[in-house]
């Protein structure tokens, strides 16, 4: 694995008023890594999240995505990021291929690559079939699978996944990060919120906020010696019970 | 350009697949124009009236002959005594009746003066005051025609036309109200459906976080939003020319030019809602208080805006209907040119070019 950081963010804030959603953050993530994003609901992490994406600027604090400073070159950064929202983020009235050309073309891909793209998709997802059927019609797992397929269209040097597994039967979650490695192997830097421990083993490194405040980081073994917990989940509860504010 | 293009036609998808929506978009003119051409109307014709000849001469058969041939009126029925009229208003079958008093044409004759009653029916005071008067000018006819050329040495003779509407149509006056309030329906409510309905579903995070320039999300909303006026603009002229003969006797050209410009008005308000409200519902809420309402009630198309009192004379200003409803009144049935709605079309583009801005930077503001 290459050390070059893709993601740098330094001291890193968010306000909404007296709140503070977002407290001094600071951490890496280095290419192709797949770097797990826990927190408990409330935590900050789709705040943290939403401003390295470009939909909510900081208060203070320095962040740089895929080389280039979240300040100066938004732009650049959206050029080179996927994302994929908690929400369903497809057009159900639309079919599956009219979904693809959509976003594709708002990547500003050709016709002949938007082709490829979505030939390659649709082979690796077995959707050949219902290419041409509205996405209401598809079962849910097949939906979050599909939508993440969406965000690699342009071949992003980041993915930004939030809480991408959420509703999904236990099978479909093994298949979506089956897709997950795949695209880490192929050198797309994955950026993963979830709640789901069992997902956090599977990422390279972790990191857990509380409050607002990145309190653990580093491998799950890592975590796991540090905390002296049996797995994710032990580490996750010791952290969360110092957690002061509750939903929000 | 081309992720323009893209956008484009997706929201040109959605509009097509959803098409109950469509048929609404479609329907509405069509029905507001036949509803309000044909059903809702305030002009007096054929009302049923109740005649009580206590009198049967020669008369009073002619007046009552009279009063069945003027269009305004059908006897609904003859009464046969006084205690028959109180049950006719009653159950609504009459709006007016009229009375002759026994000996009616020996009164008229020897005494030279004899006296007919007129009852209205005064739970509509506008429509008991109108039957009122036709009656009594219908009477008046007769009594003149029965005396020949007056007697008087001196006589004023008003003389009465009505411009621009010679046959006092109502479609006249309501073909501009109901082209303000589609274009209201159509733009306003459906463009700021569709925005916040992205913003709903999770979309509109997608699209922002991509490289397309958020202004060009909103152009690409507007667009078939834009189109979708355009052939309800025409199809409203064409049933109020071909189907209600209402002439448009301005410039085509000019009219069509100005109802354009009320569609990005419109269209910006729907933008404007877009951005404040949360949900589709809310979205709605506002457009049908905040434009439909104000749209009906203080354009001037259902009341007159100089009989309501000063502070809703001044509100109503603030209402882009009104200055399109005064633009659209002029040009098309008073067949005026330019140079005489100048200032209200430059009202209207101020206002337009306000609520586009204003619309502009909140949308922005609200990504951050």
């Amino acid at each position: 694995m290459s050390a070059e950081k893709v993601i740098s963010v330094k001291e890193l804030t968010k306000r909404f008023g007296d709140f503070t959603a977002v407290d001094n953050i600071t951490f890496d993530v280095k290419q192709g890594e797949i770097f797990g994003f826990l927190g408990a609901n409330g935590a900050g992490k789709t705040t943290a999240m939403r401003m390295l994406c470009g939909l909510s600027f900081p208060t203070s604090g320095e962040a740089s995505v895929a080389g280039f400073d979240l300040y100066k070159n938004a732009d650049a950064i959206k050029r080179n990021i996927g994302y994929m929202s908690q929400k369903f983020s497809l057009y159900e009235d639309l079919t599956v291929r009219e979904n693809i050309r959509f976003y594709g073309g708002i990547y500003g891909l050709t016709d002949r690559e938007i082709k490829e793209k979505s030939d390659e998709m649709l082979t690796q997802l077995k959707l050949g079939e219902q290419v041409n059927s509205l996405v209401k019609s598809l079962p849910l797992g097949w939906r979050q699978k599909m939508s993440f397929s969406v965000a690699m269209l342009h071949s992003p040097k980041i993915v930004f996944l939030d809480e991408p597994t959420g509703g999904v039967d236990p099978i479909t979650r093994r298949e979506f990060w089956t897709l997950i490695y795949e695209a880490a192997s192929r050198g797309t830097t994955v950026f993963v919120t979830t709640h789901y421990m069992d997902e956090a083993e599977y990422c390279d490194r972790v990191s857990i906020m509380v409050d607002g405040r990145v309190d653990a980081l580093g491998s799950p073994t890592e975590l796991k010696e540090q905390f002296s917990a049996k797995d994710m989940g032990g580490v996750f509860l010791q952290l969360a019970r110092k957690a002061t504010r509750s939903d929000g | 350009m081309k992720q323009f293009t893209y956008f484009i036609k997706k929201e040109f998808f959605h509009v097509w697949r959803d098409k109950r929506t469509l048929l609404i978009l479609f329907g509405m003119p069509l029905m507001q124009i036949l509803v309000f051409g044909f059903a809702l109307t305030n002009e007096v014709k054929n009302t049923k009236i109740g005649v009580l000849d206590n009198s049967k001469d020669e008369t009073t058969r002619a007046i009552i002959e009279e009063l069945e041939s003027s269009r305004y009126f059908d006897i609904y029925r003859s009464l046969g005594s006084n205690a028959d009229l109180e049950p006719a208003f009653r159950s609504g079958k009459i709006k007016l009746a009229v009375i002759f008093p026994e000996n009616f044409q020996d009164q008229l004759h020897h005494g030279n003066k004899a006296s007919i009653q007129l009852i209205g029916d005064a739970t509509d005071p506008n429509i008991a005051t109108t039957l009122i008067n036709y009656a009594t000018a219908v009477i008046m006819d007769y009594q003149r025609n029965m005396r020949g050329q007056p007697v008087y040495p001196y006589t004023i003779n008003t003389e009465m036309r009505m411009l621009y509407n010679p046959q006092l149509k109502g479609s006249y006056n309501f073909v501009p109200g109901v082209m303000a309030m589609v274009l209201m329906l159509v733009c306003a409510m459906m463009t700021s459906i569709s925005i916040v309905r992205e913003k709903e579903m999770g979309t509109m995070e997608v699209i922002l976080v991509s490289p397309i320039v958020p202004i060009r999300v909103v152009i690409a909303k507007m667009i078939p939003y834009f189109i979708l006026s355009t052939v309800n603009i025409a199809s409203i002229l064409l049933l109020s020319v071909y189907v209600l003969d209402v002439p448009i006797q301005g410039n085509l050209a000019l009219l069509v030019g100005l109802c354009l410009l009320f569609t990005v008005t419109v269209l910006a308000l729907g933008l404007l809602i877009s951005s404040v409200a949360g949900s589709q519902q809310v979205a709605m809420l506002i457009s049908l208080m905040g434009l439909f309402l104000p749209t009906v009630m203080l354009s001037g198309f259902m009341f007159p805006v100089e009989n309501m009192p000063i502070p809703l004379q001044v509100v109503s200003n603030l209402v882009p209907a009104k200055w399109f409803y005064y633009i659209v009144k002029n040009v098309m049935i008073k067949g005026l040119g330019f140079e005489h709605i100048w200032k209200e079309t430059l009202i209207l583009a101020g206002m337009t070019c306000f609520f586009m801005a204003v619309s502009l930077r909140k949308f922005k503001t609200r990504l951050e």
